[in-house]
């Protein structure tokens, strides 16, 4: 499934990111494919925010719909 | 490359030593900065505020700070900036976030790469104490080969390991990624800094695969060590993620947001606006001060014309002073003291998330409120830093509602105070009318500009308890920064119209607008000097408002259209400067339309 699909409070593992802006943000930004993270919040229809260790970081709808993710077990 | 290159890029004349302060945004490079060269610079703690580059002296050596980025290329303008300050010095402190580390070192790996001889400074050890992380600092630094000093600069601790290392020029090559010279190679290129260059794209916005690969290994290989050096206990950050939780979810979040923007209100508009300035600027200046001003000048000077000049309703030793020091600066410090906090705190970016998905309506993403919100400070500032956008159709959209409906913070504080005295309906409808404008004009431009608008793609750094000492720091530099600028243009200004005065011909013009200002927006003719003085700078224009005797319904066409009316002189020079005549005539001319159209509009409405 995409990014903007998953719940609040869900860990989830990066598979892959389409859009190639947004996979040079993350890459600096500390996420890459392979990652896992945890999505701490969600506005509907609006950005995601994740957290990855001390790092929080709000992706935009847009680039959330072009990241695939695996729920972490 | 060599330190030549620095030289030119900041046109330093002296041939001393270039050292470059480089790392994230928000860690800490200013407060070293400072505490290195002793001059003071912006600090704040929101990604992308250093735009300027500060240089001082340390020793023998110039200090550069840098702006603040994750990664060496080309995304923005303030990565340009650093760029070229990296690629064409030797010398690097990286300054990096102890909290935020597996984030920062990417960058340090990067910088290690390009073979650049570096110091790593682990700055604000402290609260990875307070927030329960332990790191291997031996272990890391044996992993990057580079020296590191621990620090919390804020606190002073630190600096004086960081000055030794400086003196003893302990600046060394680090150790690259592993397999990275294996990649280049496969590729074709030699492990040199221009081969490096190349194959990650530094200069150039485009991504290629090869650069993708190179990410993708340094990434892995700093996770890598970044799991063998931390240690963390989660349970630490309970607090702090509770609160940014609470901020970006819209149930709590908005009307936080709401809460903070009246609180603003009620400072700005009733606190400092009324009666802070009734006393300032009544009693202070209008009766002390200008009695005793008055008594001088009509006792020494016997020219009627001179003295109209000098003491009259426009005079250079009346109006000027009184509006000036009376009603503006109190204002202004007044606003970039609640700014400062706002902006040290980290909210910021976070009301950039809450706002993201309704500024996607008129083809922004939530990125843009930070220019907007500094608007409020001043327009002109706020159209620089639209540098952060990183598409030229967001800046371009950002700019004009900037010019069109954001008001400036000495105006923003006289507008409170003349509205709260109308009552809370006028400023219900005020904001309402303002928004309606701003909603409705982002989106016919986002219609009409090509293009399309990129996705939002923030950090949101730690929440923080602003520091009272920088606050303060802050606020003074942002203050004499503003009033400096405004100084020269208010003399100018109070000149021409009191000169426009003295010969009748302000008379003249008045006769000549009367059809528009007393005719479609139904206001007394005396508004054409509060519109003459708006050109000028908009705050002028406002404060000129406050003696003119109106009805309630006249004071707010007066306010509505005042907030919509053009860009000032300083904001039209820089709009121009950043994006040309063209376009900013375009603001220029279609604010002013809108503004006339709104007001005449609103005028039929409600003036009888």
């Amino acid at each position: 499934m995409t990014l903007d699909m998953v719940p609040k409070g869900q860990e989830v593992v990066i598979k892959s990111i389409k859009n190639k802006n947004a996979k040079i943000y993350a890459l600096r930004f500390g996420i890459s494919e392979g990652s896992k993270v945890k999505c701490i919040g969600k506005i509907k229809n609006g950005p995601v925010i994740l957290r990855k260790n001390h790092q929080e970081i709000a992706i935009g709808q847009g680039f959330a719909k072009e990241i695939e993710v695996e729920i972490h077990k | 490359m060599n330190c030549d290159t620095v030289h030119q890029l900041l046109k330093i004349q002296e041939d001393k030593e270039i050292i470059a302060l480089v790392g994230n945004p928000n860690v800490g490079k200013s407060v070293i900065f400072n505490k290195l060269t002793g001059k003071y610079v912006d600090v704040s703690n929101f990604p992308g505020t250093t735009v300027d580059v500060n240089y001082g002296y340390y020793k023998d050596y110039i200090i550069v700070d840098t702006p603040g980025v994750y990664g060496i290329s080309s995304f923005s303008e303030d990565e340009i900036v650093t760029r070229d300050i990296v690629m064409s010095t030797d010398r690097i402190i990286n300054v990096v976030d102890s909290v935020h580390l597996d984030r920062d070192l990417f960058l340090t790996q990067q910088l290690i790469d390009y073979q650049k001889e570096i110091i790593v400074v682990l700055n604000m050890v402290d609260e990875v104490e307070k927030n329960s992380i332990k790191i291997d600092v031996e272990k890391l630094k044996q992993y990057l080969g580079v020296e590191i000093i621990t620090t919390s600069a804020s606190r002073g601790i630190g600096m004086d390991k960081l000055k030794e290392a400086i003196d003893k020029n302990l600046f060394k090559k680090g150790n690259s990624t592993p397999n990275l010279d294996k990649l280049l190679e496969s590729e074709g290129k030699k492990t040199c800094c221009e081969d490096l260059a190349e194959a990650e794209n530094i200069f150039d916005t485009s991504i290629s695969d090869l650069q993708e690969k190179i990410y993708a290994l340094r990434r892995k290989y700093i996770d890598e060590i970044y799991s063998k050096v931390e240690k963390y206990d989660s349970k630490h950050l309970a607090f702090q993620n509770k609160l940014s939780q609470i901020l970006i979810n819209p149930l709590t979040g908005v009307p936080f947001l709401a809460a903070m923007l009246y609180i603003m209100y009620y400072f700005l508009g009733v606190l400092v606006a009324q009666k802070l300035v009734d006393f300032t600027m009544n009693k202070v200046m209008g009766e002390y001060y200008f009695g005793f001003v008055e008594k001088v000048i009509k006792g020494a000077v016997s020219s009627v014309f001179l003295q109209k000049l000098l003491v009259g309703s426009y005079g250079i030793l009346s109006m000027f002073p009184i509006i000036f020091f009376g009603l503006l600066l109190p204002l202004v410090v007044a606003f970039h003291f609640f700014m400062s906090i706002l902006e040290d705190s980290g909210y910021l970016p976070r009301i950039a998330t809450l706002v993201d998905r309704s500024l996607n309506k008129i083809g922004l993403n939530g990125r843009s409120i930070i220019p907007i919100i500094l608007g409020f400070g001043c327009v002109t500032m706020a159209t620089m830093t639209t540098r952060i956008l990183n598409s030229k159709r967001e800046r371009l959209i950002t700019i004009f509602l900037l010019g069109l409906t954001i008001p400036c913070s000495a105006q923003l504080g006289i507008i409170s105070g003349l509205i709260s005295k109308l009552g809370f309906w006028y400023l219900v409808a005020y904001v309402l009318i303002i928004g309606f404008i701003f909603g409705t004009v982002g989106k016919v431009l986002s219609k009409i500009l090509k293009g399309e608008s990129t996705s939002l793609f923030i950090d949101l750094p730690a929440l923080r308890i602003p520091q009272l000492s920088n606050i303060l720091k802050k606020t003074y530099y942002k203050s004499k920064g503003f009033l400096v600028e405004a100084f020269p243009i208010f003399i100018v200004a109070t000149l021409l119209l009191g000169f426009l005065d003295a010969t009748s011909l302000l008379k003249i013009i008045e006769d000549f607008t009367q059809p528009v200002v007393t005719g479609f927006l139904k206001l007394p003719k005396q508004m054409t000097e509060v519109f003459i003085l708006s050109i000028i700078r908009r705050d002028y224009g406002a404060a000129g408002l406050v003696t003119i005797p109106t009805t309630k319904n006249q004071m707010f066409v007066t306010l509505v259209t005042t907030t919509l009316f053009v860009p000032c002189v300083t904001s039209f020079a820089l709009i121009t400067k950043e994006n040309g005549l063209k376009y900013s005539l375009f603001v220029w001319i279609s604010s002013a339309a809108i503004a006339l159209l709104v007001g005449g509009i609103l005028a039929h409405i409600i003036i009888v």
